[in-house]
């Protein structure tokens, strides 16, 4: 059943077919589309969720944990500010195992203030113990919603999960996308059957605060509950392509898929819209010969160590291109891939790429330029280049900077 | 009825061995609310005093369900497990108790409710949840050490707004919340009071006869924070009523439709001599005024709420 959507339409039509039993959202740009659409659909009686106008993000991801608490399927959708103003409940959600979806539709956080799509509002969220998704494209953000819900509720897991797709550049694009049978959602994702519920009948208490001597085992629980969630996500993917017949980086448990990665001697590793540019680029590269490959990460959390690890096993030099900024230290992604290596011994330049902050277009210029630069520390000890070598604003402005920066 | 019968655990709704002050005034609303709504009740609570000394981990004095997330949003979170059932009930979900056998209710202090959970609790009472909200208040952060709160009254010595050489303590007058929530078009509005049981029972009960939002403050002393006798608990409760400082009533639909009388109203400072939390008032040069602008508060309400008998 192809269909051309735009992203927000399509993710809302990914919802209806999760069919949750209560949605709370509260508007942002460029998200807001998404839950407009959800309104449409319950307003015609075609999705029978209840649908709770909120006063804020805040609300709405407070009213998702009560929904959640009580057995409920609930969907929640939000990105830049209204994270951030979720970000407190959020936290408490995975420290309480109590699951819940959301699709973001990335955008740059303030200040300055911007409605275009970066990753530093996700990023930012990466300690709280939720699940990342990322994109590539508008049936990947509409896939992600519906594996979301299949581990985030999943018994072992019970977390908080995001399905990403980046603001304007997904959520507002026009794409062909294949929508979801009926019989295959009921195979897929079936009704959400919760662990504990705030039943009165069977009364618990929830949200306990602990003494030193519990609190920690807790946050281990946590922990061990994403780094189980890398097999769920590779058994969805599988379970996925038996069902639905599309593929998301089955050899890499769902977590990365690779693009002209089995001779590559440089990598380019990044995440979301970007990537597919990026694979035209290196298309070029290839037809003149040069080896040169892409790992594409399709979940920010739990990080994928051992699938990227795998991946760059015969690499000489990666560049890391991320929508995210570095805070005192450098950016996500580049931290974390190096931190992988670290523990294979493996010792090869990885540079760090600040690309289309606050939707600066990602031309393939831009994407020459990350490759030639990876290419001429190719095979060079990470010592000559030095922590300051490897970041690289693509591009940086410097003739609109003020004297002495 | 044998005393062990009576005080049996299992049949308790608010048990016993919580971790209260001796004569804690939220600890009387907990176990009054319970005993009110019964066991098919899912009660969401915030973070504060009663959160805290109900429900160390892995002990809980709670016999019915309960959730705490954080400080400022017990409303949402009683808004979403409300919306939850109606889900459920709506949709025929089987293992669900039915929406209308289910009394759903939020309890916080006067900080989660005054302060910094008004959003939250605005916003359940704008889109008509189906959620008692009962406020114990005590007038301050005491969970945190007494720090002043929208609920301080005015002259209250405080962490956070402490008498001095220079200050009377609390130097505004405490937020009406009753009536900003009753603006909000809610149905069941009600002021009660720890030391008249009954009367906070029987609107409890009223209340959740309603459909949708309703309001429920009940005046809850804490000797810890306002520096008094915990015998005197139940004394100054009385007192708060009959200095006409905190009157009971009842506010459907934004009318007064029901009150307390007082036959013989006494002084405020019979009220204030037994808390050490005004204290100062008593001995400061200039005291004195504020004491009159205390009993101005008094005689305003008795004159508002028609309480002289």
């Amino acid at each position: 059943m192809d269909k051309m959507l735009t992203g927000y339409d399509a993710v809302a039509e990914a919802v209806k077919s999760c069919d949750p039993d209560v949605i709370s959202a509260y508007p942002i740009t460029p998200q807001t589309d998404i839950v407009e659409k959800l309104s449409e659909m319950v307003a015609d009686g075609e999705l029978t969720s209840e649908f709770i106008k909120v006063d804020s993000e805040f609300n709405a991801a407070s009213t998702c944990i009560g929904a959640s608490a009580a057995g409920a399927r609930v969907f929640s959708a939000t990105c830049s500010q209204g994270l951030k103003l979720m970000s407190e409940v959020l936290f408490t959600a995975s420290g309480m195992r109590l699951p819940l979806v959301m699709a973001i539709a990335n955008r740059s956080l303030s200040s300055p203030l911007s409605i275009w799509s970066d990753y530093t509002d996700t990023f930012a969220e990466k300690d709280g113990g939720m699940i990342q998704f990322y994109a590539e494209d508008v049936q990947e953000a509409m896939d992600n919603i519906l594996m979301a819900y299949k581990v985030a509720e999943d018994r072992e897991i019970l977390l908080p999960a995001l399905s990403c797709l980046d603001g304007f550049i997904l959520t507002h694009v026009q794409e062909p996308v294949e929508l979801y049978d009926e019989e295959d959602m009921k195979q897929f994702l079936p009704d959400r059957v919760p662990k504990y519920t705030l039943d009165p009948s069977n009364p618990v208490t929830m949200g306990a605060y602990t003494r030193p001597e519990y609190w920690a085992e807790c946050k281990y629980m946590v922990q061990k509950a994403l780094m189980k969630s890398k097999d769920k996500i590779g058994e969805a993917v599988e379970e996925f392509a038996d069902v639905f017949d599309r593929e998301y980086g089955l050899e890499n448990n769902g977590l990365i898929s690779t693009y002209k990665m089995e001779d590559a001697e440089v990598a380019i590793v990044s995440l979301g819209s970007v990537v597919g540019t990026i694979k035209n680029v290196i298309d070029e590269y290839r037809d003149k010969g040069e080896k040169v490959g892409l790992v594409k990460l399709r979940v920010y959390r739990p990080f994928p160590v051992h699938e990227i690890n795998k991946a760059l096993e015969d690499v000489e030099a990666v560049g890391v291109m991320e929508k995210h900024v570095p805070s005192g230290h450098q950016a996500g992604v580049a931290i974390d891939t190096k931190s992988a290596l670290y523990s294979t011994g493996k010792r090869i330049p990885v540079l760090d790429f600040l690309v289309g902050l606050a939707g600066r277009d990602v031309a393939r210029d831009n994407i020459r330029n990350v490759i030639e630069k990876t290419k001429d520390v190719k095979g060079k000890d990470p010592k000559e280049i030095g922590f300051d070598g490897e970041e690289h604003w693509e591009p940086l402005r410097t003739e609109i900077l003020p004297e002495g920066i | 009825m044998a005393a062990e019968d009576k005080f049996r655990h299992e049949e308790d709704l608010f048990c016993p061995g919580h971790r209260a002050c001796p004569g804690c005034g939220a600890a009387i609303a907990c176990k009054l609310v319970t005993e009110a709504t019964g066991p098919n009740t899912i009660m969401a609570m915030p973070t504060g005093c009663m959160e805290v000394t109900t429900t160390p981990f892995p002990e809980s004095a709670w016999g019915i369900s309960w959730i705490h997330n954080v400080f400022e949003n017990a409303a949402a979170i009683a808004a979403g497990f409300e919306t939850a059932y109606k889900a459920f009930s709506k949709r025929g979900k089987e293992g669900y108790m039915d929406y209308d056998d289910v009394n759903f209710v939020a309890m916080g202090g006067d900080g989660a409710t005054f302060d910094i959970g008004i959003r939250s609790l605005s916003g359940m009472l704008e889109r008509g949840h189906d959620v008692l909200y009962i406020c114990y208040d005590n007038e301050a952060y005491m969970n945190t050490g007494i720090q002043r709160s929208g609920s301080t009254p005015l002259g209250a010595s405080t962490t956070t707004s402490p008498s001095g050489k220079v200050s009377f303590g609390e130097d505004v007058h405490k937020k009406d919340m009753p009536r900003i929530v009753a603006a909000h078009g809610v149905e069941y509005v009600a002021t009660a009071n720890i030391a008249y049981p009954n009367d906070f029972q029987d609107k409890i009960e009223k209340a959740l006869e309603i459909e949708g939002p309703k309001y429920i403050q009940v005046f809850a002393p804490c000797p810890r924070g306002w520096r008094n006798e915990a015998r005197d608990v139940v004394k100054i409760g009385r007192l708060g009523v009959e200095t006409a400082l905190h009157p009971i009533y009842e506010m459907e639909n934004g009318e007064i439709t029901e009150v307390q009388k007082i036959k013989e109203r006494k002084p405020v400072e019979e009220y204030l001599k037994l808390q050490g939390r005004f204290k100062h008032l008593f001995k400061m040069e200039g005291g004195e005024e504020i004491i009159q602008e205390i009993q101005r508060v008094a005689d305003r309400n008795a004159e508002i709420f028609g309480l002289d008998e």
